[in-house]
């Protein structure tokens, strides 16, 4: 029980954006559902599955904060694991719409009937199980940040260089999984799901259980980082993005600390894909393009690194002035994105978290 | 000639190999014969040049040892050397009698007794004093158990013995990126107190501090020793002398001479070296 208290004491941010995620978690349900929908307070389920989406952006921010806030990791292929976890999802759904497929086969996907394919690769056997697929949504990102992890930082990979093999890293996964032989529905993805351990996707009752359940994923994975961030481990981690060299000195073996911190990242990534996908109902390659880690580094930035709530709330601003932009000014987006980018790295180098503080101390 | 050497280090009889010495006592500290530490023609070159050329070196256990030198002398190369940083191209160093350092990595060195303070200050910037120390103390330092620390009231009166020590106890919840460069040195000295080792090596700490700092560390350092082995790497002679019992005077990556700073400072060869022009 004291950790808890621990956890809350001392950080008004974290606070509040708790608060409202719990405020939103009830209101939301009553204004999608019970409120009718000739009200001007109904909420549409179109809005419910953006700010669901939203908030499984802001769990993947958490991921990258937690890396690049704590330790100095600049990751910019998160996308990756998110994506990864995203396919693990997508599998098991697309394994749930058996024989209501185009063509009928109760074994496997349209796509594979498409290209000609007999039986299921051996990839695919067990994804017909949640709980398998919930497994694979932790281990596959978990797995392959380890041994991504494992060769980077123990060959003292870091900097900027490290930033450029993450890219590396999720382009090379883009590419492998655009091809048709991979068999994970080449450029088109995974899509057309029906439904998820029964519930049909289609009904608002499943958007809003997906919607709670991405606030509570969201809630309770801030809870483990500022858990981990509080700990001795996470002063090991600030003291080794300070000072390397002093932190191995004193004993710490720094690679196994980051490896641990990277995996742990990586798998609250792959969870935060694994809870966009049926919201948005389909996965394509597109995820791990390049573009989408860079852009999720820009929510932290914007937030304030090294701030949990701040990364949360970078997400949330970020995303939402996206899709307004989009709607309004679709061309302009990308400037926008790149404006506010300088702005924030000359004018508010802690991002809107470190704006909030400095307000705080002023008038205290 | 290498793989000569190494077959003849596998075949010899007087000591069993390193993996059939039961772990509990393989990195057992043996002083038994005097020195601690035994650096013995060690050769390090960077691109052709030798930063460290054929340097033998003995420290014993519980010594106060200055070494001193001119710059690219190779004085912090041979901390690098001892510290696991760098791996040296030819020689051997072993802590105690048996424990070969080269074949370990720099946080196992730390682990088995070797502490290390850098020529610039370096502590973590962003955290407490107290923090601080407390990161540097002596424990369980691998992540899992890390996670879990909490700290015992025995580690707590540790921490609160060292501020006294160092003389941060007023400044213990501040961060020490705020402190002044002198208190970042005994920060980062207190550092090296809580990691409890047997042998200390300490580069440049006066480095910047005012004579009164001076003063005060100098007092710090001669207390350590006995306790602990000190080695301090150091150009400011007056600081040399006023707690120097046996001096080594590196030059061009080997020892040059040594003993007392008296016989030190009447050698012909240091002369001609420092005054020779």
């Amino acid at each position: 029980m004291s950790m808890f208290a621990e956890i809350f004491k001392r950080d008004p941010g974290g606070n509040s954006m708790l608060g409202i995620l719990g405020v939103l978690a009830i209101l939301v349900p009553i204004l999608n559902l019970a409120v009718p929908e000739s009200s001007p307070l109904h909420m549409s389920t179109y809005t419910v599955t953006l700010l669901g989406k939203y908030l499984t952006y802001a769990l993947l921010a958490l991921a990258v904060d937690l890396i690049w806030g704590y330790c100095g990791i600049l990751s910019l292929g998160h996308g990756a694991f998110f994506a990864l976890g995203g396919y693990a999802m997508g599998m098991y759904l697309m394994r749930q719409i058996g024989d209501r497929g185009v063509y009928g086969n109760p074994e496997l996907p349209d796509f594979m009937v498409f290209l000609n394919w007999q039986e299921l690769p051996w990839y695919w056997y067990g994804f017909d199980q949640f709980w398998f697929a919930l497994i694979m949504v932790f281990l596959v990102p978990g797995v392959l940040a380890y041994v991504f992890g494992w060769l980077a930082f123990r060959s003292r990979v870091t900097g900027v260089y490290l930033s450029i093999i993450t890219q590396a890293l999720t382009y090379a996964l883009m590419l492998a999984f655009f091809r048709n032989e991979m068999g994970f529905g080449g450029n088109n993805g995974l899509t057309d799901f029906k439904d998820i351990l029964g519930f049909s996707l289609q009904q608002d009752g499943t958007r809003i259980g997906l919607f709670l359940a991405s606030a509570l994923a969201l809630a309770a994975s801030y809870f483990l980082c500022r858990a981990i961030v509080n700990s001795k481990l996470g002063r090991v981690v600030v003291a080794v993005r300070d000072a390397e060299d002093r932190a191995r000195f004193i004993g710490y073996r720094v690679e196994n600390y980051k490896l641990w911190l990277f995996v742990v990242s990586a798998m609250l990534a792959g969870l935060a894909g694994a809870l966009y996908v049926p919201q948005v109902g389909i996965i394509n390659p597109s995820e791990f393009s390049p573009l989408n880690s860079i852009e999720l580094v820009i929510w932290v930035a914007i937030g304030g690194r090294g701030t949990l709530y701040g990364a949360v709330a970078g997400a949330f601003l970020v995303n939402y002035a996206k899709t307004w932009f989009t709607g309004v000014l679709p061309e302009f987006w990308l400037f926008a994105l790149g404006a506010l980018f300088v702005v924030v790295t000359l004018y508010l180098p802690k991002g809107l978290a470190g704006l909030l503080a400095r307000r705080r101390e002023a008038m205290a | 000639m290498k793989a000569l050497d190494r077959t003849r280090e596998v075949m010899r009889r007087d000591r069993v190999w390193d993996f059939m010495i039961p772990r509990a006592t393989r990195n057992q500290l043996d002083t038994s014969k005097g020195p601690i530490l035994y650096v013995e023609n060690v050769t390090v070159s960077f691109d052709g040049f030798k930063a460290l050329n054929d340097l033998t070196l003995y420290i014993n256990d519980g010594e106060l040892r200055c070494i001193i030198g001119a710059n690219g002398a190779g004085k912090t190369t041979m901390m690098d050397v001892i510290t696991g940083k760098t791996t040296p191209d030819e020689g051997s160093v072993f802590f105690g009698q048996t424990i070969d350092l080269l074949r370990m990595s720099e946080p196992e060195i730390a682990e088995i007794g070797i502490g290390r303070k850098f020529q610039k200050p370096t502590v973590f910037e962003f955290h407490s004093v107290y923090d601080n120390l407390e990161l540097a103390m002596r424990a369980d330092k691998l992540v899992w158990p890390t996670l879990l620390a909490r700290l015992t009231g025995e580690q707590r009166d540790r921490i609160d013995e060292v501020l006294n020590i160092i003389g941060l106890t007023e400044e213990r919840y501040r961060r020490a990126g705020l402190l002044s460069h002198g208190q970042k040195q005994w920060l980062e000295i207190g550092m090296l107190l809580m990691q409890d080792p047997r042998l200390l090596l300490v580069d440049e700490p006066v480095a910047g501090m005012t004579p009164q700092e001076t003063e005060r560390t100098a007092e710090l350092l001669t207390s350590l020793a006995g306790r602990h082995s000190v080695v301090v790497v150091e150009h400011d002679m007056e600081f040399v002398r006023s707690i120097a019992r046996t001096v080594t005077v590196l030059h061009q990556g080997s020892v040059l001479a040594e003993g007392s700073m008296d016989d030190v400072q009447n050698n012909p060869d240091v002369i001609e070296v420092y005054l020779g022009e």
